[in-house]
């Protein structure tokens, strides 16, 4: 399925691995007295695609927006490849976020928002290869907010792409969206992987997750659970909770609305 | 009632003879004001942009006054940019006094705050909505004003519109640093205050009836311009 780079495009494999390991250490956030994520410490490399799951509250879009540097810690260190979270860092990333942010713009016009360094013809020809990679040729002089929900994701994805980044962070892409719909970002995403990109990926659906990822990191109550290789996790997770969650059994303990 | 009637038949005579004079006065009138308004937009957009982007110490206060100067009275403006003119004044030098370039300045400053005011509101609301993704992309303070600017365009456009309303109807301001002087600083209502108080009335009901269809032009374009803006989803 995995297609290698073949538009010559992708940066070198190795300039892009200068950006890894991410290494979190002790990493905490609180608000209003509550401690959303607690002492979190893990590793990662550069390769595949990562999955976070976890329910409802656990802490999961937080913690990506940490790791991104949307938000600042309360305590503890990230560094990417050794160098802190700085603008440089998150320039070299990208994020899709749970409702996706579509500019007041046509569907092209929002991809050359961020093509804008690349010269004319350079940037037609890069335009019209992340459409038709989306499948959003058709449509693209539709102002971008009156697409659909799966369009709008696909186009959320081909802009942050468009950045060529390192690290592509994906808040749900796929939620509420119909099979083929979820097929199609699936895609999307497998191609913006063979670019070389590392992927970070929050999902509740378990059949994605099996689909796509090469290991998971299950958060529970604003921790980490368990950080496992995808075959071994959903064989035999390393954690009550995650297997209460896989089996959708509720664990009462897990959760902190109820 | 016949009076008045004959005066609103003459008035309507005038316009639509094409009268010199009136039209003259009319032409200097939409001169001064649009140019008002396109340089206040200059100042007011970037600069509500800013407001509603940057924090920094001391922002509320600066979006306080602001919000105040919203309702600058013109004749204080008017008085104000006529110290400044004055012969005896720091810009006196230039001579513009009684000019229309000394109109233009007035109002400038009258309907800058509006606009800035104005686009900071609707901006601010919009930069919420970005902010994120903006800072995902590690866009610049400039890159982010200019993309706020061109994305809220229709509602903008209204503030600017709201913006020559008015300029186009205030009298307090060019009146004291134009002097109202015929040929040469004579806007409509300028020249409406002169001519109701010489008892001229058919030529003040006429530039009357300009004033308001103007006013129903631009209340026509910004309901155009929010429609236009729903049906993109733009708004
Ligand atoms: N920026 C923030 N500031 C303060 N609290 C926040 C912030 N973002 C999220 N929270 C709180 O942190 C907790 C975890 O939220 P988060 O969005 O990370 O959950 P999640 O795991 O992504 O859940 P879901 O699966 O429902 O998306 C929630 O209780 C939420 O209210
Ligand atoms: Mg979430």
């Amino acid at each position: 399925m995995l297609k290698p780079p073949d538009d010559g495009k992708a940066r070198a494999v190795a300039d892009r691995a200068s950006i890894f390991p991410l290494e979190v250490s002790r990493l905490s956030f609180s608000d209003r007295g509550r401690t959303l994520i607690d002492d979190v410490s893990f590793r990662m490399e550069g390769r595949g695609i990562t999955i976070l799951m976890g329910a409802n509250g656990a802490g999961k879009s937080l913690l990506m927006r940490l790791l991104h540097g949307l938000l600042q810690p309360t305590s503890g260190t990230i560094t990417w490849g050794g160098r802190p979270l700085d603008v440089e860092v998150r320039a070299r990333q990208a994020m899709v976020f749970q409702r996706p942010t579509m500019l007041r713009r046509s569907a092209e016009d929002n991809l050359r928002f961020v093509l804008g360094h690349l010269p004319g013809p350079a940037q037609d020809a890069r335009v019209e290869e992340l459409l038709a990679d989306a499948k959003l040729e058709h449509i693209r002089k539709t102002p971008a907010r009156l697409l659909s929900g799966g369009e709008q994701q696909r186009l959320a994805i081909a802009r942050a792409r468009a950045t060529d980044p390192d690290v592509l962070f994906l808040d749900e892409p796929s939620a509420s969206f119909d099979p083929a719909s979820t097929f199609a970002i699936e895609e999307l995403i497998r191609r913006v992987h063979a670019d070389g990109t590392k992927i970070i990926l929050i999902t509740h659906n378990v059949g994605q997750a099996r689909r796509l990822a090469d290991d998971v990191v299950f958060v529970s109550r604003g921790r980490i659970d368990t950080h496992q290789p995808a075959a071994e996790f959903f064989a035999k997770p390393r954690s009550r909770t995650a297997r209460a969650y896989l089996e959708g059994r509720l664990d009462l303990d897990a959760l902190d609305y109820l | 009632m016949s009076e008045s009637g004959s005066i609103f038949s003459l008035a309507l005579g005038l316009v639509l003879s094409g009268d010199a004079e009136l039209w003259s006065i009319i032409a200097l009138s939409l001169r001064v004001s649009l140019t008002a308004v396109a340089l206040a937009c200059l100042i007011g957009l970037p600069l509500g942009a800013f407001l509603a982007v940057v924090r920094f110490p001391g922002r509320g206060a600066a979006v306080a006054l602001l919000n105040a100067f919203m309702g600058l009275p013109p004749v204080v403006v008017g008085l104000f940019v006529y110290l400044m003119l004055s012969r005896s004044g720091p810009l006196g030098v230039f001579g513009l006094l009684y000019t229309p370039a000394a109109m233009i300045v007035a109002q400038t400053i009258l309907v800058t705050p509006l606009i800035a005011a104005l686009a900071r509101q609707s901006l601010a609301d919009l930069h919420g909505e970005y902010d994120e993704l903006f800072r995902s992309l590690g866009l610049s303070t400039g890159a982010t004003i200019a993309a706020l600017i061109w994305d809220g365009r229709y509602s903008l456009s209204t503030a600017a519109l709201a913006g020559f309303g008015r300029a186009i109807a205030e009298v307090g301001a060019v009146i004291i640093v134009g002097g109202n002087i015929e040929h040469v600083t004579r806007v409509m209502t300028t020249t409406i205050a002169l001519e109701t108080s010489k008892g001229n009335l058919a030529l003040a009901m006429a530039l009357g009836l300009i004033l308001i269809a103007l006013a129903l032009g631009v209340n026509a374009a910004v309901l155009a311009l929010n429609r236009t803006a729903r049906r993109l989803a733009y708004a």
